[in-house]
Parts: structure tokens; C-alpha cells; sequence
């Protein structure tokens, strides 16, 4: 691990240029406003992207302060530098990988006790460490009083104090990142016990870290894996330290995190003290009156169906897949677009065949481009848009733990309802984000739940379209969605071993979303899927072609007559589920066309609505589901899932025709 | 008053077979020690006891003594099997060697620190000692853990019983430590509690593992 070893030259960035750019890093607790001073401080140019071989998205953009470049990392938040999740692993490998020339802490002035430890942890480290109190114009209306320069003397670092969202204190971190120079770091001392401890390891490390001795034996005491991998491939004598570090776990084994905890505690009071001031009494604010409804169950609940039905059915359902899908794929394509580019193909080229490719039935512009723009991206667009305002608002953490104690039931805790929920947007993209669970078992349950019951967006606009104009259809389709789920949810939690997780989460405030990040984040949303989509969809015309000219296509649609004859179904719906094979919504779409052609019924349209959403999930979901929780694990999945799907399909077939409901 | 272990055990049995099960009088036979063993001799020079034709009766002394010995009998019970963790039939072996140890304030100590419990892991009636019924006047409900508590009350963090390192450090994060305030303001579907200016969420099964202490 060579990319651990200090070295003081210029340093390949992310990016791969080697110019001589300055990295800064801001690091800090989740919600601190560290995007939000990312985004000031950077401006336009901002490229966001997956950090290597994981799912965390970090943000990187440059920016000129006197004539000189300055590259800024916007790290994910980190509690502290012993690492629990994903993002926090990320977030300390860039301050240890890319040993950026300035780190700046950036905290929230209302908990200036309760995240100043971290800074501690960071100077401790030895780290380049600028710290920004910012959210400092709320903190001054709830009355508190932070002395800056003060805090800036005791712990030996230049501190800022700051409005981020408010551009307050903006030049002056400027300043700082250009005029940086480290200074003689304030050393903090724990108890005796504690320093002799550490004392004990430290001397042994002889190696050359990026982080200080006193950091590394802190975390090779706190068990840190990762840190031991480093130090072991570092260190030549690493029996003789091993033992040390063994030693000295055994001996404080029964409370040494606490014992941390509590010293560092301890120091921070001190630190505080003096500069550090609240009022007797605290105004409750509106806001948090709003955060109290959205969490008591007998509100709450209420407040979730108004944001489900207001948010999920009448804007993403009836404005995105009715209003908008009409406007453009009726309107714009059928009515416009494909007529004057039949023509225009139909001219320039003389072989039916080839037109045929291209404006044919499964034409790559009258089939697939139609398919991506008209019908699915009006209904992604709509939905990310819908999920950025409720992300950026922090009502996630808040139903979170609304649905926890249900969630427990199917194996998963509140904190699995981000995935699901952004499972209705597009399940690829949920399934990615199972990564944020913490157990296994957790990813497996919501990996196979999001592939069987959570039609995305795309499915949901077209079935809500197709479903809503037969009465009844729409209830029996939920019901039986709504059912799979709980049912399989809770017998998947059964079968599968492991503990029942545990939940815990941080309630940030509520705040009225800023219309320019959310912009920022349905866009970047919306550009991942739409490449992600384009191609397939592109590719599956080609393909579809290819078997129409072969006559392949037929024979196929041919052989599955009896098996959709066996659900109810005529032959030509086989063609909507050979879609679907490639894209559930490619599917969905092509039941669509099914309808408009009125071949299918209403008891049929519902059967094949319920197959379609629970059968296989798209390509790219299996990909993502083979990356991420292997082959095995994931072709388990597919041939549950498409065993359920033609069993749920035959079984509601069997039951409407006995009952005639439909 | 110094008694052998024997003795001890003598008055538990009797304790049991008259204070619990109504009997007017205590049996050799059931107590499972011999009349002739020099024990009996010790309660009777005692004044504690009274033994006519082979049958045992207390004497005033003797039932407040007996009172006492159950009491730390069970006390003794508490402590090895929720605390030290020794269940089963050891835990019950453990438990009788224990018990002869809680004298002189020291029942009293463990029992403050068991926040007087009122039941031995049996089921059993803990007969309340005077720290029980000082604490009761007090309306102190001393040590709890969180999920015994009601939304608006204000606690201070007293220790986190949990095996699980992982677990301590994310409630660490989160400023739960021993010594640190936090207001519960809800308790259902969740707990949510605020510490300093944030608010956190966790399920009940992480809510018993912090025991608190209510600030008045």
C-alpha cells in the first residue's frame, strides 16, 4: 500500500491530471452544509461521480483563489475517523490516499460540542486542518454564542465562522485555503493510562504514515481492520506490535471505546468552555412543530398518504405518465415526429428492410426512441424530481423510523425505505444504493423484494395509465403487490438466518428544499438513467428487428402461446413480456401499445399487469444484482422471482374467473 | 448476628415453607437438614427458633432474621444471573455461595444498584429492605433503562450495557455517553431523543441498552 506513504510532491488527483493542483477536502458529519459550501465554493464546473469500486458518490470541482487552482473534494459525511459505514470508509480513504494539502472541517455551530471530538481527531492526526463552524445565523438566532478567535487559539488551527447557504464568511475561508500554512500543532492529552497505552503501540510503528502514530495506534487499539491491514503491510516487526496491540485490547476490553469517548469528552469541554454559550431557554421553532407531525404516528401516517398520493399518483402518475407521456409520445412522436421521420427514412433508403429497422414497427426511432422519450422519460424526470425534493427536505430519516417497527417484520429496518422507496423511481438504481444497509442479510432481503414487488416509476406511470381507465383493476393490482411483498417479505425474514438489525438515525433538521440542488440532483439522476436506458433500449430494437426479419420473433412469440394461454392470455402479449425480459418498463410500455389496440380485456390487462411488475427484472437490475450480491445469490433471485410471477399470474387468473370480479 | 451458611440456609427453608406457603410450622424432613445437626443448636441458643416434637417454629428474631437471609438469597440470585450472566444450575450454585457475603451494608449497596428489584430471576418476592422503602419515599426511579421512560423527560446517560463494539461506537457518535443529557420526546413507533442540538432516532431494542437516570 504504497498510496498510503507520505510523499510531498505533486500528486495525480482523482481525475488522473497531474497538474500541481491543491486538494482541498471538506470533511465533516453528515448535513453540515458541506455541499452546500462545496457548491459556493466551486461554482459551476463540478463533476460527481462514484468513488472507485463503490456506490458513494463524491463531488469534485475546482476553483481559483488569487491566480491559483484549487481542486475541492466534497467528501461524504464521517462521524469519526474509526469507520462504521461505506461512506465514512470513503471518506477516510480520500483524507489518507489522497493526502489533500487542506482539510477543512466543516461542523454545525449548533453541535459545536457534540462534533468538535472529530476535529480533535483530525489535529490529532496530524492532518492540514482548517475548521468552518458554519450554520452560524441559525445558531445566532437560537441565542448561542460562539467565540471564534478564541476557539481558533485553543486548538491551534484558523477557524472560521459561517453561513454557507447564506454566502456568509465565504471570502474568508478563502483567504484561509490560500494562505494556508500549517502551524505548531496543539497537542491534547488524554488521561495517563490512556497515553502510556498509546504510547506502547506508537513506539513501535516505525513506518512512514500520512496519519500520525498516536492516530494509528488509537485505531489499531479501536480494532480498525483496515488500519491493521496498513500497518501489517507496512511494518517489518509486526509479530512483535501485534502482540502489543493484543495485549492491550485484553487489558481494555471491557470499556475502551467509552474510555475514549469520554476523555476526548472531557477535552472538548474544556475547549468549549469559555467559548461556548446557550440561553436558559430554547424556542421551539415551526419547523421542528412540522418534524414533530411528521414522526407521531397518528400525524405522521396521514402526512405520508398526502406526500404518497399527492407526490406518487397525482405528479409523478397523472401529470408525468397521463399529461406529460400524452403531450409528448402521442402528441410530439405519433402525431409529428415519426410520421415526418418515416418519410424522411422511406426516402433515403430504398430496402424495406433497412426502414425497416429504422421506422418500422420495432423501428430503433419509431420503437425504442419513442419508448425512452416519450413514454419513460416524462415519468423519470417527474419521479427523480418528486425524490430530490423529498431528499433534500429530510423527510427520509423521518419515515424511516416511522416505518421501522414494520420494516423489522420483513427482516429490515426503517433505514431500508431509501432503497425501496427509490426503488418506485428505478430499481437498478435502488438496488445499487442496498449497499447503505448494514448486514447482508438486510441487502439480500431488499435486493429480492425491490426485484419482485417495487415496480419502478416507468412500470408504475404505464400501469397507472392502463389500469386506471378499467374500474377495480387498479385496487386488484395493488392488492396483489401489496401482498407479494408482506408475504414474501415475512417468510424471506424467516428462512433466511441472521439477527434482526438494528436501527438508529440522525434526524436532521427539516428544511425547505433549495430549488437549485434539487435541480442538480434530478439532473444527475436523470443523465445516469438515461444513458444507462438509451443503449438497451436501442439494442433491444435491433434485436427485435433481427428476429422479425428471421422470423424468429414469431416462432418465439409462438412457442410462449401456451404458456400465456395457460394465464389468460392471448399470444400477443407474449410480445410485451419478451420486452420486458430486457426492461420491465419496456414491458409495461408494450402492454401499453396492447391496450391502445384494445386486444386485451379488462381481467386480462390485470393479470398480465401483475406478471409484467412482478417478473424478471430488468437487465441492468440483474447485472447491478450480480455485482453486487454475486451470481449465485442473484440467479436464486431470478428464478424465485419468475417462478412467483407466472404462479401470481395463473393463480389471479383462476381466482378472477371463478369470482368475476373483473 | 454472625450464623454459619448452614444456619442461613436453615432459615430460607423455613422462610419459604411459612412466610410463602402458610405452614405454621417447618419440617426437618423438608428442609433437607437433619434435626441432629448442631446448626438447629446455633438458631435455638439464637433465640431464633423453636423446635416442639420435631417440628420448627420461628420466634419474633428468627422470622425478621429469615426476612433478611431471602433477601440477600435473592439479591444474590439478581446479581449473578443479570449482571455477572451465570444462568442455569451454576447460577444457582453461585447465588448460595454469594449470598453469605451480602452483610453489613452490602445488601444494601447491591440493592441500590439492582435498583432495588422487587423479584428474583424465580419470580420470587424480594422481601424491600429500608433502602427500598426510602427510595420508594424518594420517588426516585434511580437507574432505568431509556424505554422505561416517557416523551418530555429530561435523563442523564448513567452506562450503555452492550456487547457489541460496533454498536457502542454509533451511539457514541451520536453523543450517547455516560454523564451526557438527552430529552426523549418520543417513544413510539420509535424513540427519538435530542442530545445537545440534534436528534436521533433508534429502535427499542438499542433503547434498552441505555440505562438513564431522570434529571428532576
Amino acid at each position: 500500500m504504497a498510496l498510503f506513504n507520505r510523499k510531498k510532491t505533486c500528486h495525480a488527483s482523482q481525475s488522473g491530471s497531474t497538474s500541481c493542483k491543491k486538494t482541498v477536502a471538506l470533511v465533516g458529519n453528515p448535513n453540515v452544509g458541506k455541499s452546500v459550501l462545496f457548491n459556493v465554493l466551486t461554482g459551476a464546473y463540478v463533476t460527481v461521480s462514484n468513488y472507485p469500486g463503490t456506490s458513494v458518490e463524491v463531488s469534485r470541482g475546482v476553483t481559483a483563489i488569487d491566480g491559483q487552482q484549487f481542486e475541492i473534494v466534497d467528501t461524504p459525511g464521517m462521524y469519526s475517523l474509526l469507520t462504521i459505514t461505506e461512506e465514512e470508509r470513503v471518506a477516510r480513504e480520500i483524507l489518507l490516499k489522497e493526502s489533500p494539502d487542506i482539510v477543512i472541517h466543516v461542523l454545525d455551530a449548533r453541535n459545536l460540542e457534540r462534533m468538535l471530538p472529530m476535529t480533535l481527531q483530525l489535529i490529532e492526526a496530524e492532518l492540514p486542518v482548517i475548521l468552518v463552524v458554519n450554520i452560524m445565523d441559525e445558531a445566532e438566532r437560537m441565542g448561542l454564542k460562539i467565540d471564534i478567535p478564541l476557539l481558533s487559539r485553543k486548538l491551534g488551527i484558523p477557524v472560521i465562522g459561517a453561513a454557507a447557504a447564506k454566502k456568509k464568511g465565504i471570502q474568508e475561508i478563502r483567504r484561509n485555503i490560500a494562505n494556508f500554512h500549517r502551524e505548531g500543532n496543539v497537542r491534547f492529552i488524554y488521561n495517563k493510562r490512556l497515553e502510556n497505552d498509546i504510547e506502547g503501540i506508537a513506539g513501535l510503528l516505525k513506518g512512514d504514515y500520512r496519519i500520525s502514530r498516536k492516530s494509528l495506534a488509537l485505531l489499531l487499539l479501536q480494532r480498525d481492520d483496515e488500519i491493521n491491514g496498513l500497518v501489517k503491510d507496512t511494518e517489518g516487526t509486526y509479530p512483535a506490535l501485534e502482540e502489543k496491540v493484543k495485549e492491550t485490547i485484553f487489558e481494555r476490553r471491557t470499556s475502551f471505546h467509552q474510555d475514549l469517548s469520554m476523555e476526548r469528552r472531557r477535552i472538548v469541554k474544556g475547549l468549549i468552555k469559555e467559548v461556548f454559550s446557550a440561553p436558559d431557554k430554547m424556542k421551539i421553532t415551526l419547523k421542528e412543530k412540522l418534524s414533530r407531525l411528521t414522526v407521531r404516528p397518528i400525524t405522521g401516517v396521514p402526512i405520508l398518504l398526502v406526500v404518497l398520493y399527492f407526490g406518487l399518483y397525482k405528479f409523478v402518475g397523472v401529470f408525468g405518465a397521463g399529461t406529460l407521456v400524452d403531450l409528448v409520445e402521442q402528441k410530439l412522436f405519433e402525431g409529428f415526429f415519426n410520421p415526418w421521420i418515416t418519410g424522411v427514412v422511406k426516402n433515403l433508403v430504398p430496402w424495406e428492410v433497412i426502414q425497416e429497422l429504422f421506422v418500422g414497427e420495432y423501428g430503433v426511432i419509431t420503437l425504442g426512441i419513442r419508448y425512452a422519450i416519450g413514454i419513460i422519460l416524462p415519468i423519470v424526470a417527474t419521479f427523480f424530481l418528486f425524490f430530490s425534493i423529498l431528499e433534500d427536505s429530510g423527510y427520509f430519516p423521518r419515515l424511516a423510523l416511522l416505518v421501522d417497527r414494520l420494516f423489522k417484520h420483513i427482516g429490515l429496518t426503517g433505514r431500508a425505505v431509501i432503497p425501496m422507496v427509490l426503488g418506485f423511481g428505478c430499481d437498478t438504481m435502488a438496488t445499487m444504493v442496498t449497499r447503505t444497509l448494514e448486514t447482508t442479510r438486510e441487502r439480500i432481503l431488499a435486493t429480492l423484494l425491490l426485484a419482485l414487488a417495487i415496480p419502478c416509476s416507468a412500470q408504475l406511470g404505464v400501469i397507472l395509465a392502463i389500469l386506471s381507465k378499467a374500474k377495480g383493476a387498479l385496487l386488484v393490482w395493488t392488492v396483489c403487490m401489496v401482498l407479494i411483498f408482506i408475504v414474501v417479505g415475512f417468510l424471506a425474514a424467516k428462512v433466511l438466518p441472521g439477527e434482526t438489525p438494528v436501527f438508529y438515525m440522525e434526524l436532521p433538521p427539516m428544511r425547505l428544499p433549495q430549488l437549485s440542488n434539487i435541480l442538480t440532483k434530478t439532473y444527475t439522476r436523470m443523465q445516469w438513467y438515461f444513458l444507462e436506458i438509451l443503449p438497451l433500449f436501442i439494442l433491444i430494437s435491433v434485436l427485435l428487428w433481427i428476429g422479425k426479419i428471421t422470423h424468429l420473433f414469431e416462432k418465439v412469440v409462438d412457442l410462449m402461446k401456451p404458456v400465456m394461454a395457460s394465464i389468460g392470455l392471448p399470444k400477443e402479449t407474449a410480445v410485451a413480456f419478451i420486452f420486458g425480459f430486457f426492461r420491465r418498463d419496456y414491458g409495461a410500455a408494450g402492454l401499453y401499445d396492447l391496450q391502445s389496440k384494445g386486444i386485451l380485456g379488462v381481467r386480462q390487462l390485470t393479470v398480465a399487469a401483475v406478471t409484467l411488475t412482478i417478473f424478471i427484472p430488468c437487465v441492468a437490475q440483474f447485472l447491478i444484482m450480480k455485482k453486487e450480491r454475486g451470481l449465485k445469490t442473484a440467479l436464486l433471485i431470478a428464478g424465485f422471482v419468475s417462478v412467483m410471477a407466472y404462479a401470481s399470474g395463473y393463480l389471479l387468473n383462476e381466482f378472477l374467473l371463478v369470482t368475476g370480479i373483473l | 448476628m454472625k450464623l454459619s451458611d448452614r444456619a442461613e440456609e436453615i432459615l430460607e427453608a423455613m422462610w419459604i415453607a411459612i412466610a410463602e406457603e402458610g405452614a405454621d410450622f417447618a419440617e426437618p424432613e423438608r428442609i433437607g437438614i437433619d434435626i441432629g445437626d448442631h446448626s438447629y443448636k446455633e438458631l435455638t441458643g439464637l433465640a431464633l427458633i423453636e423446635i416442639k416434637e420435631g417440628h420448627i417454629y420461628f420466634r419474633h428474631e428468627g422470622r425478621e432474621e429469615g426476612r433478611k437471609t431471602i433477601r440477600r438469597h435473592r439479591l444474590a440470585e439478581r446479581l449473578i444471573m443479570d449482571v455477572l450472566m451465570i444462568r442455569g444450575e451454576e447460577g444457582d450454585e453461585k447465588a448460595c455461595e454469594f449470598e453469605h457475603l451480602l452483610k453489613e451494608g452490602v445488601d444494601t449497596k447491591i440493592c441500590t444498584m439492582l435498583n432495588h428489584p422487587s423479584t428474583c430471576p424465580h419470580g420470587k418476592l424480594i422481601p424491600p429492605g429500608d433502602c427500598c422503602h426510602e427510595a420508594r419515599k424518594s420517588g426516585d426511579l434511580g437507574v432505568l433503562p431509556l424505554t422505561e421512560f416517557k416523551p418530555k423527560e429530561e435523563v442523564e446517560i448513567v452506562f450503555i450495557q452492550t456487547d457489541d463494539d460496533k454498536k457502542m461506537q454509533k451511539l457514541m457518535a451520536m453523543g450517547v455517553m455516560p454523564g451526557n443529557r438527552m430529552v426523549l420526546l418520543q417513544t413510539f413507533p420509535s424513540y427519538i431523543f435530542r442530545i445537545g442540538f440534534s436528534e436521533f432516532a433508534i429502535d427499542s431494542n438499542m433503547a434498552r441498552e441505555i440505562f438513564v437516570r431522570r434529571l428532576q
